[in-house]
């Protein structure tokens, strides 16, 4: 039996959840799933069983109205260690990483977060993991029951399954949540401090081929669409002084490795490449078909970055919204 | 105010990875202290500064570690504690069980929310439940007010705010600050501080390497269309095939 | 870059050696090269930059810590030199000036009084010195000046002269002078004159196409008026101020070396992106025998200048191996960056790569401190016996 930590925040299920579960798949059939929240979060249990999870554990608490750590270690550790579980299932968000370990410390288990892919060999679970800003990827070997893995975020895609609906218990938490040492006493959406390219998940840069400063709220909006992304520059536009070099993804600017790196406007100078062509995936926005960004995108579009890239931002955001 | 600051000493990522078995090659690499345990660094000297108290820079690993704490001493650490290993031990649980035996008794301990190397991002946490103390990780923010703290992190969409008393276990995220580099004068004075040595009792180890490579070549692109109208299938390529959406 | 340390010329250094050159390099990446395209474009040193070099303990860093120096040995002084012009020369200048011709002479021949007063404040940055020896008709022969002082019944001095070539002139709060108390070169001092002083003036030189990114200055002395307490007493003689030409003359040894190792970086980086005819021009012959060469120059270089400091460190080193390490260095540079800008192409003449920049100023490098030439008759005489000067 594999164990998922389904991530949630206020009442809704976080897309997290979802991932825990189809890393969970990975390790075997019979998932349980646990959720925390206020009032009102059990109604997501169903939706849980709808993605792999067999049976539901639903802890509604007020003091689980904003992330509670230590209640919510305290929970998943003393859930685990009745159940007897193989694995126990998280995803490397925000929340993921802050909790995972506390889990594993107290359940003293084998512990591999950022996870890539999962597998059982035998007895032993060996995961994959990027190390050195991803420049190499790591085999690890997880000994002992139960063992704690986290996976990459938006790695294990959410699958709907056509199984029965899932059993579902709630359960009392462990001690009174409320009595917390942390707490969370706010939580600010949107906003937030700029962020840097060469953290960012991913990265919207702009290039020449917005013919002006004044083009580049485009890719601003476009990074804004993604969520967490950050904007980055060429080097052409910060030596016109569109943007400022602390946004300069290239040789003499910043080396990224996102996820998801979209150069808009940048033709690919070999000055450029050299700071994004480890990313996981490139895609190009260019009118010059003939431009040596294709080369190295994934997935090219070339055309008039003044009509895509809105476009573009509008369905990102309805794929995020629906997500 | 009685601050541990723990730093990991780690290749510079500016490196090119050279893969030899488990591990990578280390010929011509350039070690640095971990950037991200730079930020505690500089958050344990304006915290100093600012209320008085003595800072100990501590580091788990080979001989070389001794290095990275003298950078944290140069930067204004008054004294450093080497936990002794032979390499790098890779498991976080293990290592932390041997940093929580000199880590008793401070007000707050702070290191950096991941190392640049393992990129595991979870040191403090388990440090924090080993000892039984609150944790904040990842924080962009952190003020303290004699024996209460707060302190913002950054989460998908957002910014939380948090409260904990101390004595607690925090770790730092870019933004916090700007570290000091280290002036000449004060790497001169490393050398005069204390620094103690010991053997580290690490835990039992869990994880295992068991193999390291490279990642695979980068496949060939392709252009999916023309115009706004390629974007919904760029949008279902993303989601499916590149699984970044 | 792993190439720049080709014969691990690290594991011969101590580690707070490597520290100061982390620690310098980190200075220079984040504070200095962002701007100093721009600054030397614009013609103006980046005199924003002095506290916090200040405050790294960048200057007279081989000064002992006594007077709020660093008190570091003079491998480490080499290096942070290196790292300096890695960034510019004429930054790298800037804190030659303030530490090897300002603070040292300073140090060497000034009274405990003066050290007390000055040294601890040049460290910070907040005092900053020029250096007058240079005459507009004395430039190589320095014996030759006609800058003079006269002594008072009062025991103070009135000064008359002109200095030219004077980095750091315009934005000095004190020059040391030599002057002629008497007429020949045995009657040279050194004296401390605030630059507020009446009758004192420095005007930038303009219309300089080297070393933009740094302030020379023409200076006037007419009838500039000193207390006797100004004299640097243990001065004496063309010697004194020689000595203190030294100290800066290995000082740049190591800094031409810094501006050698850029310029190669920049090339390799290029030569290794940069694809025509179908494939990166690092792998054409012609291009690797530039790489080549400019490699080897660097190596023989930089142990050339390790053992020299090592000497120095012995107290055993003699001004003519000064001369040999300058001599060598600063030519290499000027090879290398040229070298550099030629394999960088179109792009090489923009401001936004460093080698032309280098290059510019390495001319002034080559000429000032003892010309090329000079030093080449410096050895001459250290290995015939004979005198070529005159």
């Amino acid at each position: 039996m594999i164990f998922a930590f389904a991530e949630s925040r206020g009442t809704s299920l976080r897309k997290a959840a979802f991932e825990a579960i189809s890393a969970a798949r990975e390790l075997g059939d019979d998932v349980h799933a646990l959720v925390v929240g206020p009032s009102g979060i059990a109604a997501s249990a169903q939706e849980l069983g709808a993605y792999g999870a067999k049976k539901v554990f639903v802890c509604e608490h007020a003091g689980f109205a904003q992330y509670n750590p230590e209640a919510t270690a305290a929970l998943l550790a003393e859930r685990v260690k009745v159940g007897g579980y193989r694995a126990v299932v998280f995803v490397s968000t925000a929340q993921g990483r802050d909790l995972a370990p506390r889990v594993a410390a107290k359940l003293g288990a084998a512990f591999a977060p950022d996870v890539t892919s999962v597998a059982t060999s035998g007895d032993e679970i060996v995961v994959t993991h990027p190390v050195y800003s991803g420049k190499a990827i790591a085999a690890l070997v997880l000994n002992g029951a139960p063992a704690v893995i986290a996976a990459r975020p938006s790695t294990f895609q959410p699958a709907r399954t056509d199984g029965a609906s899932p059993s579902v218990e709630t359960i009392a938490p462990v001690g009174d949540p409320s009595a917390s040492r942390v707490v969370v006493t706010e939580l600010k959406i949107g906003g937030g401090g700029k962020l840097d390219v060469s953290e960012a998940a991913i990265v919207v840069s702009g290039g020449r081929g917005l013919k002006g400063p004044e083009h580049f709220n485009l890719v601003e909006d476009l990074a804004a669409s993604f969520g967490n992304a950050a904007v980055g520059a060429s080097r052409a536009v910060v030596d016109a002084g569109w943007r400022p070099h602390s946004d300069q993804v290239g040789q003499t600017g910043k080396v990224v490795s996102p996820d998801l790196y979209v150069a808009v406007g940048i033709s690919g100078a070999i000055q450029h490449l050299a700071g994004m062509r480890t990313a996981k995936t490139i895609v190009a926005i260019n009118r010059d078909k003939d431009a040596p960004i294709f080369k190295v995108a994934d997935y090219g579009i070339v055309g008039d970055a003044f009509e895509i890239v809105p476009a573009l931002a509008a369905a990102v955001r309805e794929a995020r919204r629906s997500g | 105010m009685k601050i541990a600051v723990c730093i990991k000493r780690v290749p510079d990522t500016e490196t090119r990875i050279k893969v030899a078995g488990t591990k990578i090659d280390e010929t011509g690499v350039k070690f640095i202290a971990n950037p991200y345990d730079e930020f505690a660094v500089e958050a344990a000297l304006q915290l100093k500064q600012k209320s008085g108290g003595e800072i100990v820079a501590i580091s788990l690993g080979p001989d070389s570690a001794q290095e990275t704490i003298r950078t944290a001493l140069a930067m204004g650490a008054d004294r450093g504690v080497h936990l002794k290993t032979d390499g790098q031990p890779y498991d976080t649980l293990s290592v932390a069980q041997a940093l929580a035996v000199e880590l008793k008794g401070y007000d707050l301990i702070l290191l950096g929310k991941m190392a640049i190397d393992d990129y595991n991002h979870a040191m403090a946490p388990a440090l924090a439940e080993i000892l039984g103390l609150p944790c904040v990780s990842a924080v962009t923010a952190l003020t303290i007010d004699g024996a209460k703290g707060t302190a913002e992190r950054e989460v998908e969409g957002g910014t939380e705010v948090l409260s904990f008393p101390l004595p607690a276990v925090i770790s730092t995220d870019k933004g916090l600050n700007k570290p000091r580099l280290p002036t000449l004068p004060g790497i001169m004075a490393a050398k005069k501080k204390p620094m103690e040595s010991k053997p580290a009792a690490l835990g039992a180890a869990r994880v295992t390497v068991r193999s390291l490579a490279l990642p695979p070549e980068r496949p060939a692109g392709r252009i999916i269309g023309e115009g706004a109208a390629a974007v919904p299938e760029l949008i279902r390529l993303l989601q499916t095939e590149a699984k970044v959406l | 870059m792993e190439n720049l340390d080709f014969y691990a010329v690290d594991t011969s250094l101590s580690e707070e050696e490597r520290a100061v050159r982390d620690s310098v390099r980190r200075f220079v990446d984040e504070r200095v090269l962002p701007i100093i395209g721009h600054c030397y474009v614009e013609g103006r040193f980046p005199k924003e930059l002095i506290p916090e070099m200040g405050a790294l303990g960048l200057f007279g860093a081989n000064l002992p810590e006594d007077y709020g120096c660093a008190g570091l040995n003079n491998v480490a002084y080499g290096l942070i030199m290196q790292e300096l012009e890695r960034g510019d020369s004429g930054v790298r200048s800037f804190a030659s000036v303030q530490g090897s011709l300002v603070m040292y002479p300073i140090f060497a021949f000034g009274s405990e009084e003066q050290k007390r007063r000055y040294l601890p404040l040049m460290a910070t940055g907040e005092v900053i010195g020029c250096f007058g020896l240079t005459e507009p008709d004395f430039g190589s022969n320095p014996a030759g000046m006609i800058t003079t002082a006269k002594e008072q019944g009062d025991g103070s001095y009135v000064i008359n002269g002109a200095k030219m070539w004077i980095t750091n002139g315009s934005t000095a709060h004190v020059a040391i002078i030599w002057a002629k108390i008497g007429t020949d070169q045995d009657s040279i001092r050194g004296f401390l004159v605030p630059t507020d002083s009446r009758g004192f003036s420095a005007k930038d030189q303009k219309g300089k196409l080297s070393l933009r990114a740094s302030d020379t200055s023409e200076i006037v002395l007419q009838d500039v008026c000193v207390p006797k307490g100004n004299l640097l007493p243990k001065s004496g003689g063309l010697k004194s101020p020689l000595m203190c030409l030294t100290q800066a003359r290995y000082g740049i040894s190591w800094g031409a070396l810094g501006a050698a190792m850029a310029c190669f970086e920049e090339a390799t980086s290029y030569a290794k992106q940069r694809v025509m005819f179908d494939r990166p021009i690092g792998g054409f012959q012609l291009q690797q025998h530039r790489l080549a060469e400019m490699l080897t120059e660097i190596v023989k270089a930089q142990l050339l200048v390790l053992h020299l400091g090592r000497l120095k460190d012995a107290g055993t080193y003699t001004p003519q191996q000064v001369s040999l390490a300058k001599r060598n260095n600063v030519n290499m540079a000027t090879d290398i960056a040229r070298e550099a800008r030629r394999l960088l192409g179109a792009n090489g003449i923009l401001a936004e790569y460093a080698s032309m920049r280098h290059m510019e100023n390495l001319e002034s490098v080559y000429t000032y401190e003892g010309t090329h030439d000079v030093h080449t008759l410096i050895l001459g005489q250290a290995i015939t016996g004979l005198n070529a000067f005159n």
